[in-house]
């Protein structure tokens, strides 16, 4: 059964990252978007836990909402992957069910 | 009239975007500037995401306002603090953030850019300083 966890609050303000990381299974895959993008960032306090992270989970982040607030895809922590609108429904489509952390 | 001019102190403490908070506060500032009081701003925790440069919305739908904080020059705020801590522990530095101008159209005073990263002591102090304190 593989799920889709969507992550959309800084992980600089709410634990929804940290709670998403504990109990999301090996190979799920979590999506970053809106202000949960803040922690894609490269060089921040939240990017050694990201890259545990990554050993084990597909980590996405949104595009539209990494350039909006005001990003290039080179400040993103390597690992981490690009979607598009159409690539955030691919990925609900892909997996059994979606996760919201709010 | 002559009036009590106070230190107003509008504190920012949310990303732009994510809620409604970033915008608000700066209607509120651009308001104020009719008042005449003497203005800062001051930048902490996810606030500090607010002064990034290089926001385009294009693809999200939503109104950028970011260029609106390089005119605050031109509503009478003298000073815009940026905390360090938080900045350096969300892996930006003082490059990542817009510049303001700012000139005083009297004394003819200018100043090239007066976002100002302050240590957290400085924050403290900027807020045992001010007489009034907006919090967003």
């Amino acid at each position: 059964m593989s799920i889709l966890h969507t992550v959309n609050k800084s992980t600089f303000e709410r634990n929804s990252l940290e709670s998403c990381f504990k109990f999301a299974t090996d190979g799920a895959s979590v999506l970053l978007f809106e202000d949960g993008v803040y922690a894609a960032l490269k060089g921040s306090g939240a990017e050694s836990q990201m890259k545990t992270a990554l050993d084990r989970l597909s980590i996405y982040v949104l595009g539209p909402d990494f350039k909006a607030r005001g990003f290039k895809e080179d400040r993103l922590i390597e690992g981490i992957k690009v979607v598009d609108y159409a690539g955030f429904v691919d990925l609900a489509a892909e997996n059994d069910k979606v996760q919201a952390w709010l | 009239m002559s009036e009590v001019v106070k230190k107003f102190l509008y504190l920012n403490r949310k990303a732009p975007y994510g809620t409604i908070y970033a915008w608000e506060s700066l209607e509120v500032v651009l308001i104020g500037a009719a008042f005449d009081q003497e203005v800062s701003l001051m930048f902490v925790d996810d606030g500090v995401y607010q002064l990034v440069k290089g926001q385009d919305t294009s693809g999200i739908g939503m109104k950028n306002f970011s260029p609106t904080y390089r005119t605050l020059g031109d509503y009478e705020v003298k000073n815009i603090y940026v905390d360090q801590d938080s900045l350096a522990s969300r892996g930006l530095t003082h490059d990542d953030l817009v510049q303001i101008a700012w000139e005083d159209w009297e004394s003819g005073e200018e100043r090239e850019n007066i976002v100002e990263v302050v240590d957290s002591a400085r924050v403290t102090e900027l807020m045992e300083e001010s007489d009034v304190i907006f919090s967003f």
